[in-house]
């Protein structure tokens, strides 16, 4: 029963996670944005304190259950370990705790997070991981279907579907996602939690507190038999049948081993000294159980409810158009709502729901070492619309904070430079001004090259006052590989 | 043309449906006529083609032209990719198809289908007897490289060259009147570089059959190349005449003139009258469901398109209507109209004026999809942004305010077949405003201002979520 409860918790909650990385028409953030707050290293980040206090009594009352029904990278381990124990039964056994490894791991990030060495939070993020897979490996998927439905509406004259640009963001971030896969995966089909118990930072920490937690899976030693079936079912590792001792830091509350054990010696049950757990246990107590079973999973939903060019000669044909280059941006740019890249480097665990959820194109991880696979913004493909604010609404740990359509207006992420060597009307002798007529804000005018001639031709000038750094001129200036008019981001963000 | 949309399928299986209820209840009341099939797709006479007299070679044209403009390509409908063949099997089926049922005219030009027609319809048209068919082709020199006279003689060979021929039944100056100064350009393509006395001296030599010149755009040269007619003896002039145009000319377009007036003077002079655009580039074919009722009501077998090609065939002076035929569906509906042409009365002709106020309610851009404009230099595809736009407006998805009643739909229609339609690279946002294809559009459309407020009407739907 327990077992059932959280495999079916488990199921949803990974399935509601993934939604949020392939959805790229936005609507399942308004109902289950909420899923990507709770994690707890976003939610740390974030100082979101309602969600941290919540993940810590939780744990100290249940044990680790955010690691086996909250965090998608845990449920994705299980994925592959239950593939593994389909192959060989019984194949995990007891062993003893990495603590040094564990505990200098969990300093290291600690640190990391002190010091803003962003990218090694990054990397041993554990929500963050499952999102560069499930963002770089199942989007493009989910994508591709969907533009074969659209193809399908197409031609049946229906709007219901529309198709997307699949695009490739980042090689190393691909890279990564690729090689935590595949790692992770590996060890899991073999060993079980392995990555959990030993370098996860969260799964440490929330160890120290689930040793003391109210709930715990307790063997009966009077009714044990020392058969040794639970330790070889055991994906942590963490039950030592010899010794009847359960490590319970590193206990991940899955209720397998109560399932497996024949003789029921196992219970998940009130902390008691051994001696009256063993005389209270008796059949005609089974109503209580599930009467704490209710109030268990009562508890896991309350915890989740709260917190929330060429001349023509003939007719017909398209010209030739070459793609965008990104310019050579001396600062970077991160998108309105980030404050400022410090703000953005010290929060973001690269989580890369904010890229996934971009849809102009934008956003894409970097590929600077100290900001490795961070979200920045590029204007090859498309420019920061005036009505989008999705980055802002999905980002779980702060990085980005929410902003609504007026403020986007008026937050200056950048400025626009114009390059005088690429701009059309002094390159191709033509009019042009499609900068000044797509500026949002109108910082942009058009004036005469030459100041003694009025009738010279127009080049764009920038009121850097007005400029928010959208990159509407950027994406749609006509100059191409490189535009003749680019944005240069700020490093903190401006009121206009 | 025929093109079946949703809207239109559903129609005709409404039709069908009603029809086979008839036909259910005749069952019982014997002695009512049953067919399985309506007029519409029943079997079409090859020998009753409708044909005109030219008066001074006494030669019969078919009232049906065919024109060369829109040969299907081998990536289908949608073929606007730049590296789209010809279907020159469908092609040559074409031509075989409309020789049988009588079509004798055969209209193209140097500068259709990227410059590929030419051949194309050289190569259908020389597996059949030379002196089966009319040929008509232009001098269309319309780049300023091409004015030199040595340029445009070059052309003029090449198009016998193609045409595998050493003689054009046809020949027109085209496009006469276009550009921002129609008499300017006029003279520098035809005048000072001697063309027009060239092609004159080709027809005393037999070379040219027929000298004409097709007309669009600045009226003032019309008038001069009339008031010449003398000297340079007209056997024919082409020009757009549709139900439409005849009245309401310059509220399509202010540069136009009133058909009325044009075909007034050709008959004044007994020009024979060469029709283009009968249909506006399918505009007459493609309009609001009301106005298809309305047509269709009056005559519930005929279509849409077929009004519009009887309207233009049953002026008197009118040599031949020229159809650009993508389909055959589109060939075997002309084919309907024209074998043979029952002219229509003053009470039909009063009904589509009346019809044609009607649609002049309707903002659409009067764009043919001629594709004179393309290439655009910055790569937007023009006419499948004013197409698109069109059909919004047709289908009323183009919302007036956030408080439409549909504008959810409406607006998920516009922006989602925008996308469909043009790449995001071609759309009307990267317009520049250059203005270099604005010169080359027959019906004088500003296509800058256009696509800058089509983007306008594009920018406000995104932001209006």
């Amino acid at each position: 029963m327990l077992k059932k409860i959280r495999v079916t918790l488990a199921i949803v909650s990974i399935l509601l996670v993934t939604l949020l990385f392939v959805d790229f028409t936005g609507m399942a953030h308004v109902w289950f944005g909420w899923m990507a707050k709770i994690q707890f290293l976003p939610a740390l980040l974030a100082l979101n304190f309602g969600v941290i206090i919540a993940l810590v009594v939780l744990t100290l009352l249940l044990g680790r259950i955010y690691c086996s029904v909250i965090c998608p990278l845990g449920i994705m381990q299980d994925i592959f370990a239950w593939f593994g124990k389909k192959s060989k039964k019984n194949r995990y056994s007891f062993s003893p705790a990495k603590n040094i490894l564990r505990y200098v791991l969990l300093a290291v990030m600690l640190f990391a997070i002190l010091a803003g060495i962003s990218s090694i939070v990054a990397l041993l993020a554990p929500y963050s991981a499952y999102g560069r897979i499930a963002q770089s490996l199942f989007a493009p998927v989910v994508a591709w279907v969907n533009n074969l439905f659209a193809a399908w509406a197409e031609r049946h004259d229906s709007y219901a579907f529309y198709s997307v640009d699949v695009w490739l963001r980042s090689g190393i971030t691909l890279g990564v996602a690729v090689a935590t896969l595949v790692i992770l995966g590996f060890l899991a089909w073999r060993n079980g939690r392995t990555y959990c118990n030993t370098v996860c930072p969260v799964g440490t920490l929330l160890g120290l507190l689930s040793k003391y937690s109210v709930f715990r899976p307790v063997i009966d030693t009077s009714k044990c038999n020392g058969c040794g079936l639970c330790a070889r079912n055991c994906k942590a590792a963490c039950i030592n049948s010899k010794e009847h001792m359960i490590d319970y830091s590193r206990c991940v509350t899955c209720f397998d081993c109560i399932n497996k054990c024949s003789r029921g010696a196992i219970s998940y049950s009130f902390r008691k000294p051994k001696a009256h757990e063993a005389e209270e246990v008796t059949p005609g107590k089974k109503v209580d159980t599930s009467r704490r079973q209710f109030l268990s999973v009562a508890a896991i939903a309350a915890t989740t409810a709260a917190i929330n060019a060429q001349e023509k000669v003939v007719d017909g044909g398209l010209a030739v158009i070459t793609d965008k280059k990104k310019p050579n941006r001396k600062t970077r740019i991160v998108p309105p709502g980030a404050i400022s890249i410090k703000n953005l480097t010290d929060h973001c665990t690269a989580c890369q729901l904010c890229v996934a959820s971009c849809p102009n194109g934008v956003l894409r991880p970097s590929s600077d070492l100290a900001t490795l696979m961070q979200p920045e913004s590029s204007y090859e493909r498309g420019y920061c619309r005036p009505e989008c604010t999705r980055c802002s609404e999905v980002c779980p740990a702060g990085a980005i904070v929410k902003i609504d359509r007026a403020e986007k207006s008026s937050i200056q992420i950048g400025h626009a430079v114009w390059v005088k060597e690429n701009c059309v009307p002094l390159t191709d002798g033509k009019e042009c001004g499609n900068c000044a007529r797509h500026c949002p804000v109108g910082a942009i005018t058009m004036v005469p090259s030459d100041p003694a001639n009025e009738n010279s031709p127009k080049i764009p000038v920038v009121n850097t006052e007005r400029c928010i750094g959208c990159g509407a001129c950027e994406n749609l200036c006509p100059a191409r590989p490189f535009s003749a008019i680019y944005v240069e981001g700020n490093e903190r963000h401006r009121i206009v | 043309m025929n093109n079946i949309n949703r809207r239109d399928f559903l129609k005709r299986l409404g039709l069908g449906a009603s029809v086979t209820g008839l036909a259910l209840a005749g069952c019982n009341t014997a002695g009512k006529k049953v067919t399985s099939s309506g007029t519409e797709s029943g079997e079409i006479p090859e020998d009753k083609m409708t044909y005109r007299t030219n008066p001074k070679t006494g030669e019969k044209v078919s009232l049906l032209g065919y024109g060369c403009m829109r040969w299907p390509t081998l990536s289908g409908d949608g073929g606007r990719d730049t590296t789209d063949e010809l279907d020159q099997d469908a092609i040559n089926d074409l031509v075989d198809t409309a020789l049988r049922h009588g079509v004798n005219y055969f209209d193209t030009s140097p500068a259709y289908c990227k410059g590929k027609s030419e051949h194309a319809t050289g190569v259908a048209l020389s597996r059949h007897p030379r002196d089966s068919y009319f040929i008509a082709t232009k001098l269309s020199n319309f780049a300023p490289s091409t004015w030199s006279r040595e340029a445009s003689l070059a052309m003029y060979r090449n198009s016998l060259k193609e045409l595998q021929t050493d003689y054009i039944d046809y020949m027109l100056l085209h496009g006469i009147g276009m550009g921002d100064d129609g008499m300017d350009v006029f003279r520098k393509r035809y005048i000072d570089n001697g063309v027009l006395d060239f092609l004159i001296q080709e027809r005393e030599k037999g070379r040219v059959r027929n000298l004409g010149f097709s007309y669009h755009g600045d009226v003032a040269v019309f008038d001069y190349l009339l008031s010449k007619h003398d000297e340079y003896k007209w056997d024919f002039v082409q020009i757009q005449l549709n139900y439409v145009d005849w009245k309401h000319a310059k509220e399509v377009n202010e540069r136009n003139t009133n058909a009325e007036y044009l075909y007034g003077e050709l008959a004044k002079r007994n020009i024979p009258t060469i029709i283009m655009e009968p249909l506006l580039g399918g505009r007459l074919s493609n309009v609001p469901d009301h106005v298809v009722a309305r047509l269709k009501q009056r005559e519930p077998e005929k279509s849409v398109a077929s009004w519009a090609f009887r309207y233009a065939g049953s002026h008197p002076g009118v040599l031949t209507v020229l159809s650009g035929m993508t389909y055959k569906e589109h060939l075997e509906d002309n084919l309907r109209s024209f074998c043979p042409l029952k002219p229509l009365t003053d009470e039909d002709n009063a009904f589509l004026y009346e019809t044609a106020d009607l649609m002049m309610q309707y903002p659409t851009v009067p764009c043919n999809d001629c594709k004179y404009c393309m290439p655009c230099p910055y790569g937007i595809d023009i006419p499948s942004i004013l197409l698109h736009y069109n059909k919004c407006i047709n289908e009323g998805n183009v919302p007036a305010s956030k408080q439409s009643e549909n504008y959810r739909e409406a607006r998920r229609a516009f922006l989602i077949g925008y996308d469909r339609c043009v790449p995001k690279l071609r759309q009307a946002s990267h317009c520049i405003g250059c203005g270099q294809c604005a010169p080359h559009c027959p019906q004088s459309i500003d296509i800058p201002a256009e696509l800058h407020r089509i983007d306008g009407v594009v920018e406000k739907l995104k932001q209006q979520i």
